[in-house]
């Protein structure tokens, strides 16, 4: 399964990259980043496909995805 | 971070000034995986930038940044440029300071045909100061400074720029990082005045102004409406679309410091 | 210091500007951006060619506003860079000095004051823009102003002018006027001269960290610095500081500590008779040679007057003026301008005892018309 990393200490809650996510990994979540915004967090990690588009879209490059070897999503 | 990015953003500097969701954030992402594919050297370019929230794109990135006045970005660029011409020189402007203040610079550097690389990022409006109209605003379009709509027409860029003697024009758009990355690169390569036009929204100011939008996500979807990514398949862009791709490459003018380079050749013989 | 051989040498005949163009080819100054205005345009028609045969580069760019900032730019990229203008191309420049002044980036503008203001006169001479020169800029600094009163002086103050500003990281103006551009003088220059070659020679993440004259190092772009250039107020690795008031108030502070603290190496004069002298005279410029014949005649009709001639007007050389002005009874300004100056001199001397002499309109004063000022002053 493909790990999905957002940095909590830049993240701002924008939302672009749940929009970028054709797979629905990603949602909203309750918990706050450094700068006390609502952060988004991997809510079906197992969908990832690995596409980085997430990466692509993201305004402070603070989202990574990690693909796993073995196997697939 | 990607792996990009921790090779060229300079972590003391953040976090990046720009807004949730802002399109400058997408323009700095996508450079660095294009100077990373192009293998640049920490000593082979240098970035150059005027006032305005775009204007901030350098002072992120491991290389020499000169953080200029407004409008004044190309200028500077020019000087650092023709005294190292080997180097790669790019400058990170926006709309109001590259055709506003900066108008006049900017046509004489692409008359010249300098070589230089301009990454304007077009968000249609004054950014950093709130929300101001700029040459790039729509007509009627409510800004801080248009209340009553705006009353004069925008600037058409790529006549603009390309009559001035650009020799290279993209239309890019954060909505499609993969092919702002690619017109970043080619804009790079080419040996001439370099412009990428750069659809950049502003959710914060021109989100909230001149749209409507309440959320950066609505304003994006609405940006990807209103673009069309230009191919052999799709030359021109249809009715009331923007077309994105390389609209302009001229290979055959010549490039101003190569000039210089000829007359300080001829003096000193 | 390192030498340089210069290009041309011995006994000339030249104009001034042409002098003060030969000086910054001497002091190894291999970028020029200008733009034509009266009476400085023959510094940019000489270097149009001249630079190029130094291996230099030459533009005419399309404002003055593309010349300063084209500048500091080749500054940054380590080219020691010029350009020259009048009055109204001096006003359109002062965002780019300011810009210069917070980054402590080195350069030389060559302002040849012509009358003003506005359009102005632009054949005629005038020393009006004294004060522009220092706060025409916004912002709270200081920097160095050298007044050349002659073809010779053209030469020697343009040669220092690039020295001080690479030394201090400052920029230098040679405020010359109508009078020394366009006049052709003989004139001496050496086979060779010594310049200040103190570049930075290594890697830092402090790029404003002072030594202990308070000058941060010269540094140059592609030099594995990756230098931070920002006109914002910053902290010593160049990133913005704007909230910190303890940062940004040392370094506006440092910014006019670093040439005030060494007036003793910028200031620069000569004086003439004033050890016994009832009257000094204080003058700058192309003035100063009219005042020297002025005193000259005065001691010849027994009046015991003298001159002390600025050869730098800012920073203020505020003890030499003070000492040189003691003991005399009377100090006498005369300027082309309505007494931008002499406000300077009477913060120094006091009021009571200090006036000036305003010749405007594109009038020069005489020797006689201030011999007769002299007169006055010391019968009152």
């Amino acid at each position: 399964m493909n790990q999905i990393l957002i940095d909590r200490d830049y993240c701002k809650g924008c939302g672009l990259c749940i929009r970028a996510c054709r797979q629905g990994v990603l949602a909203m979540g309750k918990e706050r980043s450094k700068g006390d915004y609502l952060m988004p967090y991997a809510a079906a990690p197992e969908k990832c496909v690995g596409c980085g588009l997430c990466e692509l879209f993201c305004p402070d490059v603070c989202i990574r995805v990690e693909k796993k070897e073995a196997g697939h999503a | 971070m990607n792996t990009s990015a921790e090779k060229y953003i300079r972590k003391e500097a953040l976090p990046f000034i720009f807004c949730p969701g802002c399109g400058h954030g997408i323009v700095v992402n996508s450079f660095v995986r294009a100077i990373d594919e192009l293998n640049i050297g920490e000593n082979e370019m240098a970035c150059v930038s005027g006032i305005g929230c775009s204007s901030w794109a350098p002072v992120y990135l491991k290389f020499d940044c000169l953080h200029t006045l407004h409008g004044r970005a190309i200028a500077q660029a020019e000087g650092l440029k023709t005294v190292q011409p080997d180097k790669r020189i790019v400058v990170f402007t926006g709309d109001g300071d590259c055709v506003g203040i900066g108008g006049n610079h900017l046509i004489h550097a692409a008359r010249r045909n300098i070589d230089l690389t301009v990454i304007m990022m077009s968000n249609y409006i004054y950014g950093m100061t709130g929300g101001q109209k700029a040459p790039t605003t729509p007509f009627g379009a409510s800004t801080k400074t248009s209340p009553l709509g705006n009353d004069e027409e925008p600037f058409e860029l790529y006549p603009l720029v390309r009559a001035a003697g650009a020799t290279f024009y993209a239309r890019a758009s954060v909505t499609h990082p993969v092919q702002l990355k690619n017109a970043i690169k080619k804009g790079m390569e080419h040996k001439g005045f370099s412009f990428i036009e750069v659809l950049s929204p502003c959710p914060t100011t021109a989100g909230r102004n001149i749209f409507s939008f309440r959320t950066p996500a609505e304003m994006y979807d609405w940006y990807e409406e209103q673009v069309v990514v230009l191919s052999r398949a799709v030359p021109e862009a249809p009715e009331g679309k923007i077309g994105l791709g390389i609209l302009y490459e001229d290979n055959s003018r010549r490039e101003f410091c190569e000039v210089l380079a000829e007359r300080r050749k001829e003096a000193m013989e | 210091m390192a030498k340089r051989k210069t290009r041309e040498c011995g006994p000339m005949l030249m104009q001034g500007n042409e002098a003060c163009a030969r000086a910054a080819l001497a002091a190894g100054c291999s970028f020029m951006a200008g733009y034509p205005i009266t009476p400085a345009t023959e510094i940019p028609e000489y270097l149009s060619r001249e630079m190029f045969k130094s291996g230099g580069v030459f533009m005419q760019l399309e404002d003055e506003l593309a010349s300063i900032n084209a500048v500091i730019g080749a500054s940054w990229g380590g080219a020691r860079a010029m350009t020259a203008t009048s009055g109204p191309g001096y006003t359109l420049m002062q965002e780019g000095i300011s810009y210069a002044v917070e980054t402590e980036t080195p350069l030389v503008v060559i302002n040849v004051m012509r009358g003003g203001p506005s359009t102005g006169q632009p054949t005629c001479s005038a020393q009006d823009a004294v004060m522009q020169v220092r706060y025409g800029a916004h912002g709270d600094y200081e920097l160095i102003a050298l007044t050349p009163s002659s073809v010779q002086e053209a030469f020697d103050f343009t040669l220092r002018a690039f020295d001080l500003a690479d030394r201090f990281r400052v920029p230098v103006i040679v405020l010359s006027d109508e009078v020394v551009g366009h006049t052709r003088e003989k004139i001496r220059i050496p086979e060779e001269v010594e310049v200040f070659d103190g570049g930075y020679q290594g890697v830092t993440k402090d790029f404003y960290r002072p030594d202990a004259d308070g000058v941060p190092p010269r540094l140059e772009f592609f030099t594995g610095n990756k230098v931070i250039v920002d006109g914002q107020l910053h902290n010593e690795q160049g990133l913005r500081a704007g909230t910190e008031a303890d940062i940004c108030t040392a370094l506006i502070q440092r910014l006019s500590h670093k040439l005030l603290d060494h007036m003793d190496e910028i200031a620069s004069a000569d004086t003439y008779d004033t050890e016994d002298a009832d009257v000094v005279l204080v003058a700058y410029g192309s003035v100063s040679r009219t005042a020297l014949a002025a005193v000259r005649k005065a001691r010849e009709a027994g009046i015991r007057a003298g001159l002390l001639k600025l050869n730098v007007i800012w920073p203020v050389p505020e003890q030499l003026i003070r000492e040189t002005c003691r003991n005399a009874r009377h100090v006498l300004v005369p300027e082309m301008n309505t007494g931008e100056y002499l406000r300077e001199i009477q913060r120094v001397t006091g009021a009571d005892k200090t006036s000036g002499f305003s010749s405007i309109g594109g009038r020069y004063p005489t020797p006689d018309e201030i011999l007769t000022v002299i007169r006055e002053v010391v019968r009152s």
